[in-house]
């Protein structure tokens, strides 16, 4: 479990995160949504320590060296390289090193880590990229050489070939085509609840969040203006929320029957 | 602008030590390592061939031409030659070419990598990406720049031997007897330590504005053109103070 307390971030002048507080739950997907430029990513990267921040707190759950709580701005360097180990990302762009094969790709994060032999670490990683079905002959190609759709089940594999508490993964859409999302939406749903992990995603599509937001924080200019599963979504009676969820015409009508 | 020139050197020096630690596995440091010798190194030996040939068979045909005078002894032209080529071109000359070669390469290639995220996704993983990518690439240029300064000294005099033998601007026995005349052992150390420092500018630098690239290809490529000119005036700044200091 993540616990942020009153967070505040800014960029120079600029206030970007304003007393943001939130709970993200292990072994479900806790969803940020809210429109673009709402501060989805910068909430995301300061959860991760990519960013400092001004006030609040962050509060983590770590089992190395031994369980505790504790607030990121009292972790040293070498407690946020640990927390680090155990979280596993999913870029919005999938960041696939460009240089190494998809099978490399996901043995990179095992060969810097973990103590097991060749074998072993072959295994592992086959097994991730099985798990999300990569098919076994592209294996062997460089990133550029695959689909978009698979980068991502790639970039997915990497990210919990070391078997992350946390898994963030910012806009896990974006650029997919619908059916493809919807592919990559219920793996992640999958991962999240086979090997419970806290998982948050950061989205502005509607179909993803009915589809598996089961904590979901709505943002608004930087400000928390919600929060609740997707059962609730649509009976929340919150203007700002109806304001972001009604944008489409789809769900307009849904309102129209519910009603 | 003296306070951004002072923030950016901090910036450098924060970089420099996150860069110089402890390997957090030493078999993958030996595979990048391994990796850049050969993109650096190895791949740069073509053009230091093609270039310090040139050079030593031009600076000897310009040599005689503008040492033609009863005066001078007739081996000045191949200790002209000695010379230029083991002070100023096999190690500050070349240095340039390589700036531009090597440096706008590391620049393009970790300014691409923090641009599509691959920088942050090995922070995220606990990796310290600057060690990881920025190390190798300065220990492999380092080590290697003496060879290739040798390589270069013995191609330049090669050429010059090359004029002697091909054409009749000057003689064979001349040219052999000039560049052996008073040879000063020191000055081919020289040219080394200058040279390798040089290579530490270049891969160093190159590292630092590719690794604080924001935005898109754009700056990626404004980035690598930034790395290759200040890098190069670096580098002659660095040939007047080693100068002034160790001749
Ligand atoms: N590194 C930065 N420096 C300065 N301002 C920034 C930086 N990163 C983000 N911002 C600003 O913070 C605000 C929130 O940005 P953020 O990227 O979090 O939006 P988002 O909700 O993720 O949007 P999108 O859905 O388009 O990805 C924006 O106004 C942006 O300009
Ligand atoms: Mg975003």
């Amino acid at each position: 479990m993540i616990q942020v307390i009153d967070l505040v971030k800014k960029f120079d002048q600029t206030v970007v995160l304003r007393h943001v507080s939130a709970d993200f739950h292990d072994g479900k997907v806790n969803m940020i949504i809210g429109h673009s430029g709402s501060g989805k990513t910068v909430l995301m990267k300061t959860m991760i320590g990519l960013h400092t921040f001004e006030e609040g707190k962050i509060i983590y759950d770590l089992t190395y060296p031994h369980p505790t709580r504790k607030d990121v701005n009292d972790m040293n360097e070498n407690e946020i390289q640990m927390l680090h180990r155990e979280v596993g990302m999913l870029f919005q762009g999938s960041a696939l090193f460009d240089s190494m094969t998809v099978l490399e790709n996901v043995l990179f994060p095992l060969e810097m880590f973990s103590q097991m032999s060749k074998e072993e670490r072959t295994e592992r990683a086959m097994f991730c990229l099985r798990r999300v079905n990569m098919p076994e002959h592209a294996l062997s190609l460089m990133p550029a050489k695959i689909s978009g759709g698979m980068q991502k089940r790639v970039a997915i594999a990497r990210a919990i070939v070391l078997q992350p508490k946390y898994l963030f993964c910012d806009e896990p859409n974006s650029g997919l085509d619908p059916k493809t999302s919807l592919v990559i939406d219920q793996l992640i749903h999958e991962i999240t609840e086979e090997y419970q992990i806290c998982t948050i995603v950061n989205s502005h599509d509607m179909n993803s969040i009915m589809e598996i937001g089961d904590n979901i924080i709505f943002l608004k200019n930087g400000e928390k203006k919600w929060q609740g599963s997707n059962k609730e979504i649509f009976h929340a009676d919150n203007e700002d929320l109806d304001d972001f969820v009604f944008a489409s015409n789809l769900f307009k009508k849904v309102k129209a029957t519910n009603q | 602008m003296i306070i951004k020139l002072a923030s950016g050197v901090g910036q450098y020096l924060y970089l420099l030590k996150r860069v110089f630690r402890w390997p957090d596995r030493w078999r993958m440091f030996m595979r990048q390592f391994i990796a850049e010798l050969d993109k650096q190194a190895l791949q740069s030996l073509p053009i230091v061939f093609i270039i310090s040939i040139f050079i030593g068979a031009i600076i000897t045909i310009q040599g005689k031409t503008n040492t033609e005078n009863p005066l001078l002894p007739a081996y000045t032209t191949g200790l002209l030659t000695r010379e230029t080529l083991l002070l100023e071109f096999s190690s500050t000359i070349l240095c340039l070419i390589l700036a531009g070669k090597v440096g706008s390469n590391i620049a393009s290639e970790i300014g691409t990598m923090r641009i599509t995220e691959q920088i942050d996704a090995m922070e995220i993983m606990g990796v310290n990406s600057a060690n990881y990518l920025i190390l190798p690439k300065i220990l492999a240029l380092v080590l290697m720049m003496p060879f290739i300064v040798i390589i270069s000294d013995a191609i330049g005099l090669l050429g010059g031997y090359g004029v002697a033998v091909l054409t009749d601007i000057i003689t064979k026995e001349d040219y052999l007897y000039g560049i052996q005349y008073a040879f000063n052992p020191y000055y081919v150390t020289f040219g080394i330590v200058k040279s390798v420092v040089f290579a530490f500018i270049i891969t160093s630098m190159s590292s630092f504005y590719g690794y604080h690239v924001r935005g898109g290809a754009l700056e990626v490529g404004k980035a690598s053109t930034t790395a290759v000119v200040n890098s190069s005036v670096t580098i002659l700044l660095f040939d007047l103070i080693l100068t002034k200091i160790l001749l």
